[in-house]
């Protein structure tokens, strides 16, 4: 057992710990974006996450709008939230949710006040929310208390020779620290489930993983389609990957070694037991890496080949690659360059402790490259088209 | 770097090229399951990233990357050729 790791961080009231510290202003619906972009506008040091959706969903795909809504205000990285929906009934449903974590939220509705004079209510609830946020000090806390992410995009075979495996070695020293790691892609994984299934903790879990996994097979199936256009992607062909076995064979080396303790549903948040974790996700970045910040996740890990640019508005997305052409001709996406391992001047161990070194400087307060570039991709999944 | 291309495992029928590799050309290639090395002549240019073939593959046949099936070939494949999509297909979408 390594010595424990820490970085510097916010530990909120309920015990959870925060990579950041913002101030969000959530629109329940479509409807309400320009009232939350109205407040954001006033109101220095607030992030509006407008999206396209919140109006006649139902079912599951109503149940996972308001799951990931309420995580997205929920995620420790979100000091405070204002909530405003078009109506009163929705928006009271995402800021209960909200409140459970006895952070500071407030919800309101537009109807029978009009933008402007909710705009006007908003703004100043938010600039006491701000004032308040602003006086969190940072403190040394264990990497074990966090929860993190993962993700491959754009991939190529250098994803898989390279980026991936390196990852794998700093999420298994993450698990061994004690944090809480997730990961997913369903779709991408296929080729590849049967080594996924074999590492999960006990019968039951691969049980509920392979259900996952087949249950997305059928979807595809179901639609009268293959993903034969779209997996692998255009990009994922460019940079030599040839089939979705390759790519998922690749994918699946940034998990590491250790089991998977959990199969989680989109947006859920993981148990109390920390570890590793499956999601089922899209394999599409920004709606994935959205999931899992609703699901808790304040650090997202990123490896990719061709150059994938996703960045997330409340959690950091540090991008690794080992392309030596996407390093060179977008270095100002990249923030850990592993081209060493493709010349074999840097190892897997060190490339993993590169990875994790960054990791601990961006966790305490470096700004990622997709944070200083503006990429801010809130990406709502959506199971089926509205009532 | 002396390499021009990495194989994960030994019993791989593909390695991963780490440079652009021009047809004609010599390349030694390293496994970095053991740090061994193979020496392979190339028959065709193969792009940084691309694979290319460890041996004479028949149609039909399993092609094995990661020690795993990647796909199926599609046509006669040469020691040295670059193997992509106009000669390799999923076997699970096919």
């Amino acid at each position: 057992m390594a010595e424990t790791a820490t970085f510097l961080g916010y530990r909120r009231k309920n015990g959870s710990v925060a990579t950041r510290n913002y101030v969000a202003i959530i629109p329940v619906d479509d409807l309400s974006n320009t009232a939350v972009e109205g407040v954001a506008k006033l109101i220095q040091g607030t992030i509006a996450l407008p999206h396209p959706y919140g109006r006649l969903q139902f079912g599951d795909d109503l149940d996972l709008h308001f799951r990931t809504m309420i995580g997205t205000g929920a995620n420790p990285n979100v000091a405070a939230a204002v909530v405003i929906g078009i109506e009163p009934n929705w928006t009271k449903i995402i800021t209960d949710g909200i409140a459970k974590t006895g952070k500071p939220v407030v919800g309101l509705s537009i109807e029978r006040y009009g933008d402007i004079e909710t705009i006007a209510r908003a703004a100043k609830i938010a600039k006491e929310f701000v004032q308040e946020a602003s006086e969190a000090q940072r403190e040394v806390i264990p990497v074990r208390d966090a929860v993190f992410s993962m993700k491959c995009g754009e991939s190529d075979t250098t994803s898989g020779l390279a980026s991936n495996p390196a990852l794998g070695v700093a999420v298994d020293w993450l698990i061994e620290q004690g944090a809480t790691v997730m990961f997913g892609e369903t779709s991408e994984i296929t080729g590849a489930e049967h080594i996924i299934a074999r590492r999960m903790a006990t019968p039951e879990l691969r049980e509920k993983y392979m259900r996952v996994h087949n249950a997305y097979q059928q979807f595809i199936k179901d639609t009268g389609f293959d993903l034969l256009g779209s997996q692998p992607t255009q990009g994922n062909i460019r940079g030599g990957l040839s089939t979705i076995e390759e790519k998922a064979l690749g994918n699946i080396q940034k998990t590491g070694t250790k089991p998977v303790i959990g199969v989680l549903e989109p947006a859920e948040a993981p148990g109390d037991e920390h570890g590793l974790y499956f999601m089922d996700t899209s394999s599409a970045a920004a709606e994935a890496v959205t999931l899992w910040a609703a699901a808790g996740s304040v650090f997202h890990f990123f490896t990719t080949g061709q150059g994938n640019i996703v960045g997330n508005p409340i959690i950091p997305v540090m991008k690794i690659s080992a392309n030596p052409l996407t390093v060179r001709t977008m270095s100002e996406h990249i923030d850990v360059d592993l081209t060493g391992l493709l010349t074999r001047e840097l190892t897997l161990p060190q490339a993993g402790e590169k990875i994790n070194a960054m990791m601990l400087r961006i966790a305490s307060g470096r700004r990622a490259a997709a944070e200083v570039l503006g990429h801010r991709e809130f990406v709502l999944t959506k199971l089926y088209r509205s009532a | 770097m002396a390499h021009g291309f990495l194989i994960h495992f030994q019993p791989d029928d593909v390695g991963v090229a780490v440079r652009d590799l021009s047809k004609g050309e010599q390349v030694e290639g390293v496994y970095m399951d053991n740090d061994s090395s193979i020496t392979i002549t190339l028959v065709s240019d193969v792009p940084l990233g691309h694979k290319v073939a460890l041996r004479d593959m028949p149609e039909g046949h399993m092609c094995v990357e990661y020690g795993e099936i990647i796909g199926r070939i599609t046509q006669p494949v040469k020691q040295g050729e670059h193997v992509h999509t106009h000669n390799i297909k999923s076997a699970r979408w096919a």
